[in-house]
Formats: structure tokens, C-alpha cells, sequence
């Protein structure tokens, strides 16, 4: 997992978008922090899981995407719609189940969207976005314009049907799409090594003769770097690839399921808290002179007081009304 | 007017519509170079190329999904099932993706996709060959469900189901695509949700829909010729959304109800028939509504069993005559 940015210096002229990194992470930090409160306060109902530890995935990655690419992922998608630039405000409703939501209420932690800014979802079935995201990309490659398509999803997610198929037909078919498999190395409670027979999820794609790519998962920049090399092979290639992000998530699956347990230790989980993706990055921008500690203190600051804001949002917004329940079932 | 076979009807359906609007498209296993399992894209492929005519792997569940990402943005997929018995293993993205994007969104994603293919029972296939699955995706809210019996019927209703915002099932008779029927040369569609009376009568509504509306439209030949008895045939043509009205209009002027269906008996759409007619034509009633449906069994290969597990003239009869107290019991 070596990378050119891991040890070696930052470059001063990508300050701002070192900072913006930085910034992003912040903000799904401390939203889903806001979220795990809310869920305790009883604000927000159903199944809630959280993205703590695994901020440098879904941040990293879709710096390299543009705004007319299309952005799938799975139930553990709060981040990605918030990093797609949905208002937090918005995604903070939708958990709070109400009408400014942005699903308008009706889809929950595991259902957002957000067509204007192409995110398509927020989906709860295990795996099911692989295909949706290579419909996607066919459909770029049907109308011949130099969009890609991306999806997230756990590591999981590599042993279902749809994911064999998709991948299967992306590599025949020659479609402009990137995976990205976020290994936090439990499914619920099992860990890899106890359901797949391949340890190295990455080596699936060679199945499919299709790129792959293993990165360090809680290193943004080499994150970053790595999907900027698979969004270029989707855009000006049509090659799709596989990207291992290795990863780690603090919270329990759910918000409703222990932080440890029978399933991992207490000392596994602190011992992986050493590796935050925050903390790395604010350590080497802080040793670069590129930020100060104050500097990131008003950061962190001003991150806070727009999540605080965006719960106030939430729940100043009203609930759907009662003729909610009949409409969007079916389209004119 | 030219006559044309069930499954003719429906490529001209699929030519005609993907001529319309280029955004139309056919992907299924064996649609391009073996011109289709059942002949049905025979041709297509050649007039439209392998970007909008393709050949997929044997992969079900990943097609439907294909197909339902694409009509999020904007596509219209017609994704072709060689048979509905293999979109069992599709039913996750049939069901929980196209059914339910636009709503879970927020109305930000309808999904305009057709998934259709043969189904209901041929001959001697066996159990996991031969079943009717209208019911199943007619339960399911924000699917509209279509099962056309006639050539004429077929090509309109496919090109309304393509023309449609939502995920339409349509169900095509695997032992209907030789059949033949008058076709205009004009064009036309029929709007999805409307009934058909197939044959008007007076004494007894038969509902059905399909291949069992052959079977009801024999049934009534022969009431008429053996027992006097002049039935109407009520064609329900889209399960999804039912035309209530059609149905309870002329039970109200037979004052007696046969439902007639391939499939399974429990949960049918012959119950979701009654269910309508008990409530909404309860005084009209003469007799208790009568159904006929599937055998209660999966479809034996044995030839004699499965003609005896497929609703035919005989059981329609039969049902009639109980509908009519002419049973003798």
C-alpha cells in the first residue's frame, strides 16, 4: 500500500484542497456524531448506521468525481450525500423523518436521494446498487457523453450474486464505473475471514479481468489518488475497476447493535482509533505549516455549529402530511 | 385488416416504439443474434444494433438492475425475462428497486422500465417451468401488471407499457405467441387499466384475462349451445390497476360472477376480483361468485395430470353451472 503522498511532503499549492478534505470529514463526522444523539434522544426511528472511522473513503473518493457523475450507494450513506453537497439540513430531516427531508421523509437513514446533485440512493438491500450503477453506466455509454458512474459498498456486499454479475457485465461491456468496496471488515458481526474464502477483496476483480486497485482506507489522499486513477480508466478508458478502500467503523453495524462484543474487541477497535482519518490528516497538514492548530480548532468549530444547525432544521421541520402517504406511489 | 400472430404483434410493438423514441431500448438473454428465445426481437437487432439490442449473460437479478439504473436516468428499458419462472431470481430489483424508487425518493426517480416475457403454464415443462405469477407482482404497489390475451391486444398495451412513466410487468402467454388475431395497420395503443368485454352476454360475467380468456371464450360457446346460457367474457387485460368498474358494471347487469386464472388459488387475482364484486355489487348478486383456477399443486410433468391442473372449458362450465344453481347439487 505504498503512496506517493503517504510519508512524502504535501504540496503547498493543493492547500485549499487539502483543506476542503479536511473540512468534509469534519462534517460527517459531526453529523453522524449529531445523528447517533438525535437516535438516542428518539428523533430518529428504524435502523440508523453510522459512517464514524470511515470518513476518508467516501471523502477521498468523491473529490475525484464530477457533478454530472452519478453517485450509488449502499444504507451506510449519510456521508455520501452530504459530500455530494445535499444540505446537511436536508439530510439531517430526512433521519428525522420529516417533510424538508430529502427524500421528503418517506425513505429514512437507509433511503436518501437527491437527484439535482445525482445521487441515486441509498439502498437497503445488500449489494443491489452494483447493478443499479452499472445501468447507470450504461446509460452514459448508450448516449456516448464522458460522465462515469460510482458505487459504494461494504465488503460485504462481495459475496451476493449481484455483485458477480454486475461486475461480470461491467468488464464485458466495457461500462464507465468505478467500485469501491469500503472494507470495514465486519458484515454486521461477521468478520471477512469468517465468510469469504478470499481475504484480499481486491483480487476479485481479476475474475472479471477488470482493474483493481487496494489503498489504505483511512489515508484520504491515497484514497483520493487512487480513484482519480479509476475515475480516469471509466472516463477515458470505459474500463470499469475495483477498488479496495481497507477501512474501520467505531460504531456498531447499527445504531442499534453493540460497538464491540462477541464479535471484535475493545482493544481491536482503540488500537484502530490510533489510525483516525481525521487526526492523520490534521497531524500532516499541522506539520507542514499548511494549518495551524487554530486554525483547524475554527474548523472544527464552525462544523460544529453547522450541524447544530442543521438539527435545528430538522426539527423545526414539520412531518408529512397525511396525504404524503398516498402520493409518489405511482408517476403521471 | 392483416392478421398477425401474438408474437408479431408484439415486435411490432417493440419496432414501432424503439423507432419513436431512441431512448427505448431491448436487453434480455438471446433478444440480438438468436433473434430472441420466442422470436418475439426477431429482427431487432439487425434494424437497431447491439447498443439497443442486448445479448446479456444468464444473470437475472443483475439485467433487471441494469435495466433499473438506466431508466433512473432517463432511459427506457425493456428488459425481455426468457421466461417469468427465471425473474424469481430478479424479484429483488423488480420489487424492492423499480417498485419502490420513486416513493422511497421522494418522487425524485420514476422508473420507466417494461420487464417482460413469457408465462403461465406450456406444455409438459414441469414445475419449475410452468406458473402463472400475475398475483405476485400485482400485490406490490408501484407495479402495473399487464397480461394481454389477443395479438391486438398484446401490441397495443406493450406500446403503452413502453410510453408509461412506471415499471410495468407484462406478462406475455408462453402458448399465446403462435396465436393469431386481426392487427390494424394504423397505429394505436390501449391504455393500461381498462377491461375489454370479449363477448357480450346476459345471464353470467366470466372474468379472466390471458390464455384462460380462450378458454372462457370456448366455455361460452358451448353454454350457449348446450345450456342456453349467454355468458359475458370480461378480458381484465392490466391486473394492476384492475378495472373495478368494468367488472362490477356487468356483474350488475348478469347478477352472477365465474373468475377465471391460471394461477394458484390462495391470494389469486380471482380473490382480489371477488373482493371487489362482494362489496361492490352485493345486491346484485344471484349466487355466490364461483372461481377457477390453477391446481392447488406445482405443475406436474405427466400429460393427463397437467391437463387436469390448468383451468379448460370443462371447469369453467362447471363453475358456471354452480354460479347458476345448475348443478344439480
Amino acid at each position: 500500500m505504498a503512496h506517493p503522498h503517504s510519508e512524502t511532503h504535501l504540496d503547498p499549492a493543493r492547500a485549499g484542497f487539502y483543506r476542503d478534505l479536511l473540512r468534509q470529514m469534519l462534517l460527517v463526522r459531526h453529523f453522524e456524531e449529531k445523528a447517533g444523539e438525535a437516535y438516542a434522544q428518539g428523533k430518529v426511528g428504524g435502523f440508523c448506521h453510522l459512517y464514524i472511522g470511515q470518513e476518508a473513503v467516501a471523502t477521498g473518493a468523491l473529490a475525484a468525481v464530477r457533478e454530472d457523475d452519478y453517485v450509488f450507494a449502499g444504507y451506510r450513506e449519510h456521508a455520501h450525500i452530504l459530500l455530494r453537497g445535499t444540505s446537511p439540513g436536508a439530510v439531517m430531516a430526512e433521519l428525522f423523518g420529516r417533510a424538508d427531508g430529502c427524500s421528503r421523509g418517506k425513505g429514512g437513514s437507509m433511503h436518501m436521494f437527491d437527484a439535482e446533485r445525482n445521487f441515486l440512493g441509498g439502498h437497503g438491500i445488500v449489494g443491489a446498487q452494483l447493478p443499479l450503477a452499472a445501468g447507470a453506466a450504461f446509460a452514459i455509454k448508450y448516449r456516448a457523453t464522458d460522465q462515469i458512474a460510482i458505487c459504494f459498498f461494504g465488503e460485504a456486499a462481495v459475496n451476493i450474486g449481484a455483485f458477480h454479475e454486475t461486475l461480470n457485465m461491467a468488464a464485458l461491456w466495457e461500462l464507465p464505473v468505478v467500485f469501491v468496496v469500503e472494507n470495514n471488515r465486519y458484515g454486521m458481526g461477521t468478520a471477512l475471514e469468517r465468510a469469504a474464502a478470499v481475504w484480499d477483496v481486491y483480487r476479485r476483480a481479476c475474475s472479471y479481468d477488470m482493474a483493481e486497485e487496494i489503498v489504505d482506507g483511512m489515508d484520504v489522499l491515497a484514497v483520493h489518488d487512487t480513484t482519480v486513477r479509476a475515475v480516469e480508466r471509466a472516463r477515458d478508458e470505459q474500463a470499469p475497476t475495483l477498488i479496495e478502500a481497507r477501512t474501520y467503523r467505531y460504531m456498531g453495524h447499527s445504531m442499534a447493535d453493540p460497538i464491540h462484543g462477541h464479535y471484535r474487541t475493545k482493544e481491536e477497535l482503540e488500537e484502530q482509533k490510533k489510525k483516525d482519518p481525521i487526526r492523520r490528516l490534521e497531524r500532516r497538514l499541522a506539520a507542514e505549516g499548511l494549518m495551524g492548530e487554530d486554525d483547524i480548532k475554527e474548523m472544527d468549530r464552525d462544523v460544529l455549529a453547522e450541524v447544530e444547525e442543521a438539527a435545528q432544521f430538522a426539527d423545526e421541520s414539520p412531518d408529512p402530511g397525511p396525504e404524503a402517504l398516498y402520493t409518489d406511489v405511482y408517476a403521471d | 385488416m392483416p392478421t398477425l400472430t401474438y408474437r408479431d404483434a408484439l415486435n411490432q410493438a417493440l419496432r414501432e416504439e424503439m423507432e419513436r423514441d431512441p431512448d427505448v431500448f431491448l436487453m434480455g438473454e438471446e433478444v440480438g443474434v438468436y433473434q430472441g428465445a420466442y422470436k418475439v426481437s426477431r429482427g431487432l437487432l439487425e434494424q437497431f444494433g447491439e447498443l439497443r439490442v442486448v445479448d446479456t449473460p444468464i444473470a437475472e437479478n443483475g439485467f433487471a438492475g441494469i435495466g433499473v439504473g438506466a431508466a433512473m436516468v432517463g432511459l427506457r428499458p425493456v428488459i425481455e425475462f426468457m421466461t417469468w419462472n427465471f425473474a424469481l431470481l430478479a424479484i429483488d430489483q423488480v420489487v424492492n428497486s423499480a417498485a419502490k424508487m420513486l416513493y422511497m425518493s421522494g418522487g425524485q426517480f420514476p422508473i420507466p422500465v417494461v420487464f417482460r416475457g413469457p408465462g403461465g403454464a406450456a406444455l409438459q415443462l414441469g414445475a419449475q417451468h410452468s406458473q402463472a405469477f400475475e398475483s405476485w407482482y400485482a400485490h406490490v404497489p408501484g407495479l402495473k401488471v399487464v397480461a394481454p390475451a389477443t395479438p391486438y391486444d398484446a401490441k397495443g398495451l406493450l406500446k403503452s407499457s413502453i410510453r408509461d412513466n412506471n415499471p410495468v410487468v407484462f406478462l406475455e402467454g408462453e402458448m399465446l405467441y403462435n396465436s393469431k388475431g386481426e392487427v390494424p395497420e394504423d397505429e394505436y395503443v390501449i391504455p393500461l387499466g381498462e377491461a375489454d368485454v370479449k363477448r357480450e352476454g346476459a345471464d353470467v360475467t366470466i372474468v379472466c384475462h390471458s390464455k384462460t380468456v380462450a378458454v372462457s371464450l370456448k366455455a361460452a360457446e358451448r353454454l350457449e349451445a348446450e345450456l342456453d346460457i349467454s355468458a359475458e367474457v370480461v378480458d381484465l387485460r392490466t391486473i394492476r390497476p384492475l378495472d373495478v368498474a368494468a367488472v362490477v358494471g356487468s356483474v350488475h347487469k348478469t347478477n352472477r360472477c365465474v373468475v377465471v386464472e391460471e394461477g394458484w388459488p390462495f391470494a389469486g387475482v380471482g380473490a382480489q376480483v371477488v373482493d371487489h364484486v362482494q362489496r361492490e355489487a352485493f345486491d346484485y348478486l344471484d349466487a355466490p361468485v364461483q372461481r377457477v383456477t390453477g391446481a392447488d399443486v406445482p405443475m406436474p410433468y405427466n400429460k393427463h395430470l397437467e391437463r387436469l391442473a390448468k383451468p379448460n372449458p370443462d371447469s369453467v362450465i362447471a363453475a358456471v353451472k354452480k354460479a347458476t344453481y345448475l348443478d344439480g347439487d
